[in-house]
């Protein structure tokens, strides 16, 4: 990274400097927003290091490897940077990098690691350059280094003296970068931790191309594809005569079971599609969501299954019971529903290609497509797009990968784009899952045994076997079955804790009701035994996790409210931070009706605080409304939902009031983009069980009477 | 297909399209409007939200021809620099996290608050009911919808 690399690597002059391609697509919004300072800083440019260059202008451009998806990073990650760079925030222009693999690692976006993973180099990147402008000044005035220092964009001698960053640019540039350099002390940071509105908001605002939807280029066609209509269908024949007749459309191909029509505009393309006419035929089974319930009864009843932990002996503490709590828990399939439908460009140009589009992972869609055309993977050059959401969807490559191949076969640059009902019934969903859980408690009210059993439709492992409450119990056992499905599945945000932690956090409560504990006292004394006593591997810190259970309680009131009011608890830790909440409901005519949902946050260091609310807002009307609504059924292999009028999404009018609070440690920053989620069912189901007595062991909640707003 | 005269913004657009073309379309595809965004096709989400003679309308369900006589507004219309009072509370409030639906979003409030310029939460709700948030920014939407009409009455 920056601070091990030669000089020779960092200085960078205009020619070579990002801002020519910049320009040339006219493609990112800080750039398009004000062309005049930004042509004249991009002339001059000077890159001091992978993450930023300053031009004479003072103009400061910091480049933003990951992709944007609406977590912010294209914000926070040039926040780090600025804050020390000591730069003036106002001077700063950000620049989404395109795909290099060369100087950027993990340009991912996915698991809530981007800030846990750059949160160290990113310091370094913008500590490196200011020590070599406070360089360049100490140099040009004559004075030892150490009379010098930096604010807003100014070096400043101990005289009063003071040169900006731009003025010191060139001859900063000249400077052997340190190898070591000393990072701010946490509690003199100005910018991180306030503040700072989304760096493309204004071109979000005014409509300009940000989206890999918006992209074009001279020349491009575009194209829809039909892929198989059922899961276990294959092509077997296409008739495309009338649909080659009709206006505008240029070819329709075939490859790997998918039909492609392809023409000069999206609205042709897509009347075409309906004149193609197509055969297909069965390959695997065609599953129907009555197949699926019988399939989770079968591998919870199996003998068969992994075990992915055991701790003491399950059977003893089970045989020697005062009393045994048993539950299952069901969750559906579930589409991403991102409101950017799928969408890539290609244009194959026989020995390389070029890519644009929305990608969470953009590095495995280069190598994957570096593989199909049997060339290296910098011949596939990827130009990464703002993602209109994604949550997962876009972790998976397929929709680039076919758009290349696509490319390939009609020779030509071309758009693919994906219909909404293309998106819903294409594939790559949440998986469905059961679970059976099964608990011992003494006389006192206390687990002496914890039983996780998780059944999977293509999840993999359903559990997440060290997750509290293991370490807190002294006999534990967690196994999994997994069903080979022919319908595809993925990451789904915050991967299998978007349920997981609904089940864990509802079955808890009905284990405190049983031995007669408070739901929060519960958790408490198994995290003070965790801190204790831990049995076996502990990999949440029990403190933290205490922490956000006392401010969550705390701001709520828990336990303090009046009559009417009913709450319920729930605490999860994944993606390395801590998050509780505490959803409110009033009983109206004898229904649940959710007033307030309150969160205490631990992710360490907050960056952005603006951004932070935003995206635990966020996460929790994302897990409610998914708790409440969500469900993709299938019949012989064809998913029932397609668009939204079929399959719900939560709306304005549905949400909660919402309070977050963070927990201030000045602990080194973890994740935000999905944290917040896995927290929310359960605090839902459990406040709806204090109102109407009812247990909801089903998700979607609004199935068994649940109702929002 | 046939030729038609737009009235966008403000500007006349001249588009040779099928007649049954979707206005979202034509925006899109043939004049290079994509602030405009396609969400769904069945005007269930709103991110295709424009101004219709000033009514909030979703045009991927509007045939081209309907709209030949009609004046339009999208939302590269409200303001190219984002100095609409509805661009600049969004702005203000930091609403975006994606930001896909926010054009839709946008172009739904300002039709709302062009006609009413002290909408009542209900009347708040009643309007933004039709546009889909996926990232859930609907607190900030409200508080970006009130601070606009506050604005606007400025």
């Amino acid at each position: 990274m920056s601070t091990n690399q030669s000089r020779r690597d960092f200085f960078k002059t205009s020619a070579t400097a990002a801002g020519g391609l910049v320009l040339g697509f006219g493609w990112f919004s800080s750039e398009a927003f004000e062309p005049g300072v930004l042509t004249k800083a991009a002339a001059d440019t000077i890159d001091f290091n992978a993450y930023l260059a300053i031009a004479p202008s003072g103009i400061i451009t910091i480049y933003s490897p990951n992709p944007e998806i609406g977590q912010g990073i294209k914000t926070a990650f040039p926040i780090i940077v600025a804050e020390e760079l000591d730069a003036d925030w106002s001077k700063v222009k950000v620049e989404q990098s395109p795909l290099d693999t060369k100087k950027f690692e993990r340009q991912l976006t996915g698991g809530s690691g981007a800030i846990r993973h750059s949160w160290e180099r990113l310091r370094k990147a913008g500590a490196t350059a200011r020590v070599m402008l406070m360089e360049a000044a100490a140099k040009k005035w004559s004075v030892p280094l150490s009379e010098c220092s930096t604010s807003k964009g100014f070096v400043m001698h101990s005289s009063g003296k003071k040169l900006s960053y731009g003025e010191l640019a060139t001859d900063a540039a000249q400077i052997t970068p340190p190898t070591t350099v000393k990072l701010k002390d946490k509690s003199n940071f100005t910018l991180i931790g306030t503040s700072v509105k989304g760096v493309d908001s204004k071109a979000i605002l005014t409509g300009k191309n940000l989206f890999g939807i918006d992209y074009k280029r001279e020349g491009m066609l575009n194209a829809m594809i039909q892929r198989p209509p059922a899961f276990g269908l294959k092509l077997k024949s296409f008739d495309a005569t009338e649909a080659k007749k009709m206006p505008g459309i240029t070819d329709v191909v075939s490859f790997g079971n998918k039909v492609a029509i392809v023409g000069k505009t999206t609205w042709e393309v897509m009347q075409a599609r309906k004149a193609v006419k197509i055969e297909w035929e069965k390959e695997k089974d065609l599953e129907s969501s009555a197949d699926h319930d019988r399939i989770f009864k079968e591998m919870l009843n199996s003998t068969t299954a992994t075990v992915h932990r055991k701790d003491g002996d399950i059977e003893a503490a089970f045989k020697n019971a005062y009393k045994v709590i048993e539950a299952e828990y069901q969750c559906p399939f579930l589409p991403h529903s991102p409101m950017e439908p799928m969408n890539f460009f290609a244009h194959f140009k026989g020995d390389s290609i070029e890519m644009a589009g929305p990608s969470q992972t953009p590095q495995n869609a280069q190598n994957q497509i570096a593989k199909m055309f049997n060339i290296a993977p910098e011949k596939v050059t990827i130009e990464l797009t703002r993602m209109g959401g994604g949550f997962g969807r876009r972790l998976n490559t397929d929709y680039a990968v076919e758009a290349a191949e696509l490319s390939s076969i009609i020779k030509a640059p071309v758009k693919v784009t994906w219909s909404r009902e293309d998106d819903t019934a294409g594939g790559i969903y949440r998986p469905a899952v059961r679970y059976r859980f099964k608990a011992s408690i003494d006389k006192a009210g206390n687990i002496t045994g914890y039983m996780l059993h998780g059944a999977g439709m293509n999840a993999g492992n359903a559990t997440r076997p060290d997750n509290f409450p293991v370490g807190a119990i002294e006999n534990t056992l967690i196994q999994s079955n997994d069903h080979k499905s022919p319908i595809t599945t993925g990451p789904w945000r915050a991967p299998i804790t978007n349920f997981l932690a609904y089940a864990e956090q509802a079955f808890l409560d009905e284990v405190a009701m049983a031995g007669g504990k408070d739901p929060i006292q519960l958790r408490m004394e198994l995290l003070e035994k965790a801190q204790k006593s831990p049995v076996g591997k502990l990999t949440y810190e029990p403190e933290r996790f205490r922490e956000v259970i006392k401010l969550a309680a705390d701001k709520a009131g828990w336990g303090k409210k009046k009559k009417g009011v009913y709450q319920g608890f729930s605490v999860y830790f994944s993606h390395a931070s801590y998050v509780a909440q505490i959803a409110e409901m009033a009983n109206v005519k004898g229904k649940p009706v959710l007033k307030k949902v309150y969160a205490a946050v631990d992710c360490g260091i907050v960056i952005n605080e603006s951004s932070a609310q935003n995206q635990v807002y966020g996460a929790i009307v994302d897990g409610l409304g998914h708790a409440m609504y969500g469900n993709l059924t299938f019949k012989d292999g064809a998913p029932q939902q397609d668009n939204f009028n079929k399959y719900r999404l939560i709306r304005y009018n549905e949400v909660p009031d919402i309070e977050v609070h963070f927990v201030k440690n000045g602990i080194d920053p973890t994740g935000l983009g999905e944290p917040a989620l896995p927290p929310t069912g359960g605090a839902i189901a459990n406040a709806i069980f204090k109102t109407t007595g009812k247990r909801l062991y089903n998700q979607p909640f609004s199935e068994q009477g649940a109702t929002l707003g | 297909m046939a030729l038609f005269n737009l009235k966008i913004n403000g500007k006349t657009y001249k588009a040779d399209v099928d007649a049954n073309t979707p206005l979202l379309w034509v925006l899109r595809d043939h004049l290079d409007l994509v602030g405009t965004k396609y969400g769904c096709g069945m005007a269930m989400c709103g991110a295709c939200t424009v101004h219709v003679n000033g009514e909030a309308t979703r045009s991927c369900v509007v045939p081209v021809s309907n709209v030949s006589n009609a004046t339009i507004t999208t939302v590269e219309g409200l303001s190219e620099t984002g100095t609409h009072p509805v661009q600049e509370a969004w702005d203000e409030v930091d609403v975006p996290q994606c930001g896909y639906c926010q054009a839709g979003q946008m172009m739904t409030a300002s039709a709302l608050l062009a006609k009413n310029a002290n909408p009542s939460d209900k009347e708040i709700e009643e309007a933004m009911v039709g546009n889909i948030c996926r990232c859930g920014t609907y607190h900030r939407i409200h508080d970006a919808v009130k601070l606009a009409a506050a604005k606007m009455k400025k």
